[in-house]
């Protein structure tokens, strides 16, 4: 494949954007103001700087983290979720416009603008030449992930392969990074980007500029405001971990709702799994996660099983375990599974613990035997039999017990038995920017001509809640490119070939 | 976080009781692999980059065998490493290459026969092969100007003048030879140690047997392209950092066929010896001299560019302490190559006894480390291929059980 350079590429300096690549201070002095100032260092940041740089428009990055760590929660990713009408490459069949707009409107329970949400999935059915071209790889789905095969084209290695590419095609392209360069906050007059301040305090100055940084799931003191107290006296969000990076403190989304910014969301609201609850507080990633809650039964300190294991397909369900456990006193809950189970769920990342008996197991993981005994028999005399088949919603399912397993139900019997304990993970929070089709940030509903908002600052708007895998992916890649547009295009660049892409994304 | 027992006084190699059996507890290294491997088999992010991935996926537990196999099917490409979320400075630091590498050199040596010449491998660094090739080069030299001739009057490249034929043909057939023997005796106790081959279940017997045939196809044309220094989806492997480049395959390529080609003009001169008759010196556009100035041109390139590459390597990659092993043996490759040159250079002249000795002494070094150096590392990745390759064909115990 070709790779183009837009003639005003061609046509600029590369010295003087070169000059000072991988050294920030000399930025200022040698260069002047960029055009585009991208503030994050992800996949809506990177795809916005690499717009506006393919617009011709001089771009300054400012990521917070340090270089190993850079990416934000894009380096735990692994595939986009996309709309096709036909077999495409390593998208099998056919997943219809109609249909991936239902599975956002059943995961979000209506929380989510109908307008944007069909402009990300239309989007996603073009984008990935565009995303090849700067070195992205696509591959089949990993083994232990064929039921989306038909819905999500998977990142070979994985969202920091991606990062890496990006990262490069963007040092290519002239793109300037500047790594450990925390934003404190943005002069902003009448609606209109002026500058950023670093936490240094050095003023940076720019035409326009796109807000790409995260949300606030890394601060917890902030997710601890955000959910309280609880009836029991806990503050809930001091067992969360947090799965992805140290880095989404927030800074810049509390700066903008202070100073006024049109929000979306609820703050406890969050992409919230069900994860080992040894996993470490930041960047566990997609290896913490527990497979095997559709395979047995989940129950909490008490004892007691709380909600039905079985109701669907797991990877339509794991999404919703991580509220459920944050619900359970303490935070706190266990999968249990027997024999039966291992080799049918993704590997657990920690060794489950094992016992022979299910009254050892109790004890081993600390709890009370005799209710999780009434739980396991009470649960075991339910289940009425059926032919097991975990790649069907089966008729293993359990009668006159509260609540119900409804898929998958088999007797817990088959030592040795296994103990896995859960934690809610969030991965990213909700509460963002209110914006529209352009990406700009809005205040007092009039949209900014300069300042733009891109990924998890936004999702919101098309993720009220819920959650269903790869689409962060696609919301990142389609507002990211929108906002690097738009953002070059308020600093006098137009992008040579986006028009048509954009149009057919928003002709619904 | 996942097991990471401190295991440093494990370390330590069981003494030999001359029957052969790998010790049942994992060395650091091995639990290492183990232990990142449980992490990767949880990820997968990176199934798509090699064998060793899809290796993995099929198992559940990494014990010794599996460890050993899986460090042989990784060819240190690097491309895992860069797409890591859990590299250092991660706290899982998952280094897979470089934790892989660290096990492959102990599995060469702990297959190595006679077991006690293993230690070998961790001397054949680039001093000592450099000695080697010297020593014997002086040696061959010393024992020509014993008798007088090192500088003599043009012999029109007659070397049997200089050594004999049959001294030279008995003396490299017996290091060959055994360099032959030790290699397969190790990598016969690789394969038979290795998983699946130690646990064949009697219904896979068929489908092993089915497989052979388009398993040993595919493995050998894996090796012969070098399939997994493309990265998985051919633009190569990793380097200095995470950009993708098709070089390493490509001086590998020079290195490979140089070396085969090399091979194959001994064995047409040899033929041409014994069956026809035609003794050396052989004309330059004959058979012998064409293929092994081909060759030669090869280990010229692909050694001097895999050096100049493994110099420039991200030193996250791989294993720091086998520098020695891998450009000792790159080293000498380039050396048999660069002296057999000048031998067809100066075989008309007076120096050809001085270089035909230095020409030897170089091959005879590089014959006497080949079964304990870097050369085995192509020996075992290919029967690690093999075995995968096989494997792979066969029913996933897992997936059959309804992932």
């Amino acid at each position: 494949m070709k790779f183009y350079f837009p003639q005003a590429i061609k046509n600029m300096s590369s010295k003087t954007w070169r000059c000072c690549a991988g050294n920030g201070r000399g930025w200022m002095a040698s260069s002047g103001e960029p055009d585009v100032l991208v503030i994050g260092g992800g996949n809506a940041a990177l795809c916005a700087a690499l717009m506006a740089r393919e617009a011709g428009a001089s771009v300054l990055m400012l990521e917070s983290a340090p270089r190993a760590w850079r990416g934000g929660n894009s380096m735990h990713v692994r595939n986009l979720r996309c709309m096709h009408d036909e077999p495409q490459d390593v998208l099998v069949e056919a997943y219809p416009e109609q249909e991936f707009w239902q599975d956002l409107l059943k995961v979000t329970g209506g929380l989510t603008s109908e307008s944007l949400a069909r402009l990300v999935i239309r989007h996603s059915s073009r984008c990935r030449p565009w995303m090849r071209r700067h070195g992205v790889h696509f591959q089949p789905p990993l083994s232990g992930a064929l039921h989306v095969a038909r819905t999500n084209a998977f990142f070979m290695g994985g969202g920091k392969a991606l990062v890496n590419a990006y990262y490069r095609s963007a040092q290519n392209l002239g793109v300037q990074v500047r790594y450990e360069t925390p934003v404190r906050s943005l002069e902003i007059v009448d609606g209109r980007f002026g500058a950023a301040i670093t936490e240094t305090g050095e003023r940076i100055t720019a035409k326009s500029c796109v807000l790409a940084c995260g949300g606030f799931e890394s601060n917890l003191g902030w997710q601890r405001e955000a959910w309280g107290q609880n009836e029991r006296g806990e503050w809930p969000a001091e067992n969360f971990l947090i799965r992805g990076t140290r880095y989404n403190q927030g800074v810049l989304l509390r700066f903008m709702i202070d100073a006024g910014a049109d929000t979306i969301g609820d703050p406890t609201q969050a992409h919230c799994v069900a994860i080992d609850a040894r996993a470490p507080l930041y960047d566990g990633g997609i290896c913490t996660r527990i497979d095997c809650v559709s395979l047995g039964v989940v129950v909490n300190r008490d004892g007691q099983r709380f909600y039905d294991e079985g109701e669907d397909f797991w990877p339509k369900r794991y999404a919703i375990w991580g509220r459920l456990v944050a619900q359970q006193p303490g935070q706190t809950a266990w999968s249990i599974i027997d024999r039966k189970a291992v080799g049918r769920f993704m590997p657990p990342v920690f060794e489950g613990t094992r016992a022979d008996t299910l009254e050892d197991l109790a004890q081993k993981i600390g709890l009370d035997p005799a209710p999780f005994m009434d739980t396991m028999h009470a649960y075991n005399a339910a289940c009425r039999g059926g032919t097991f088949d975990h790649t069907t919603l089966d008729d293993c399912r359990t009668d006159g017990l509260s609540p119900a397993k409804t898929h998958w139900a088999l007797p817990i019997n088959a030592p040795p038995f296994y103990a896995y304990p859960l934690r809610p993970g969030i991965t990213f929070t909700y509460l963002g920017m209110r914006t529209d089709h352009t990406a700009a940030v809005h205040f007092g509903g009039a949209p900014s001509a300069n300042l733009f908002a891109a990924g998890e600052m936004m999702a919101g708007n098309v993720l009220g809640k819920g959650y269903t895998a790869g689409v962060g992916m696609s919301i990142g890649t389609a507002f990211g490119r929108i906002a690097g547009v738009n953002a070059a295009q308020s600093a006098g660049f137009t992008h040579p070939e986006f028009k048509e892409e954009f149009a057919y994304a928003a002709a619904h | 976080m996942p097991p990471r027992t401190d295991t440093a006084a494990m370390d330590t190699q069981p003494a030999c009781d001359g029957a052969f059996e790998l010790a049942a507890t994992l060395t650091a290294s091995e639990q290492d692999v183990s232990r990142m491997m449980q992490i990767c088999n949880a990820c997968r992010y990176c199934e798509g980059f090699c064998a060793v991935f899809p290796a993995m996926t099929r198992r559940l537990e990494f014990d010794k065998a599996d460890v050993h196999y899986l460090a042989n099917l990784c060819h240190n490409c690097g491309a895992c490493l860069h797409a890591c979320q859990y590299a250092p400075p991660h706290e899982f630091a998952v280094n897979v290459p470089q934790a892989m590498a660290k096990v492959r050199v102990q599995t060469y040596q702990d297959y190595a026969w006679p077991r006690a010449m293993g230690r070998l491998y961790r001397r054949a660094g680039l001093s000592v092969v450099l000695v080697l090739a010297g020593g014997l080069s002086l040696f061959l030299m010393l024992a020509v100007a014993m008798s007088g001739r090192l500088i003599h009057a043009p012999l029109a490249g007659n070397f049997y003048a200089i050594f004999p034929h049959n001294f030279l043909a008995v003396v490299f057939s017996i290091v060959f030879l055994f360099a032959i023997l030790a290699l397969g005796v190790g990598v016969t106790r690789f394969w038979r140690e290795v998983s699946p081959a130690r646990e064949v279940e009697i219904e896979d017997q068929p489908a092993i047997a089915a497989a052979r045939l388009p398993a040993t196809a595919e493995a050998v044309s894996d090796v012969a392209t070098l399939r997994y220094l493309g990265g998985g989806h051919g633009e190569g492997c990793n380097e200095e950092d995470d950009r993708f480049t098709l070089l390493r395959r490509r001086f590998h390529q020079f290195t490979l066929y140089g070396f085969l080609l090399c091979f194959a003009a001994t064995s047409v001169a040899t033929l041409y010896h014994y069956l026809f008759r035609w003794e050396a010196p052989y004309p330059w556009l004959s058979l012998p001299v064409i293929l092994g100035s081909l060759g030669g041109v090869g280990l010229l390139f692909g050694p001097a560019g895999l050096l100049w590459l493994n110099v420039r390597r991200d030193p996250q990659h791989g294993d720091r302490g086998q520098h020695g092993m891998d450009r000792g043996f790159i080293a000498l490759l380039f050396l048999i190559s660069a002296t057999g040159f000048a031998l067809l250079v100066l075989r008309d002249t007076q120096f050809m006894a001085l270089w035909l000795a230095i020409h030897l002494g170089t091959v005879m070094a590089l014959f006497l480390t080949m079964p304990y150096g870097k050369f085995a590392h192509g020996v075992f990745r290919s029967a690690a291929l093999l075995k995968y390759t096989i494997e792979k064909r066969l029913p996933n115990r897992l997936a059959s059980r309804g992932e």
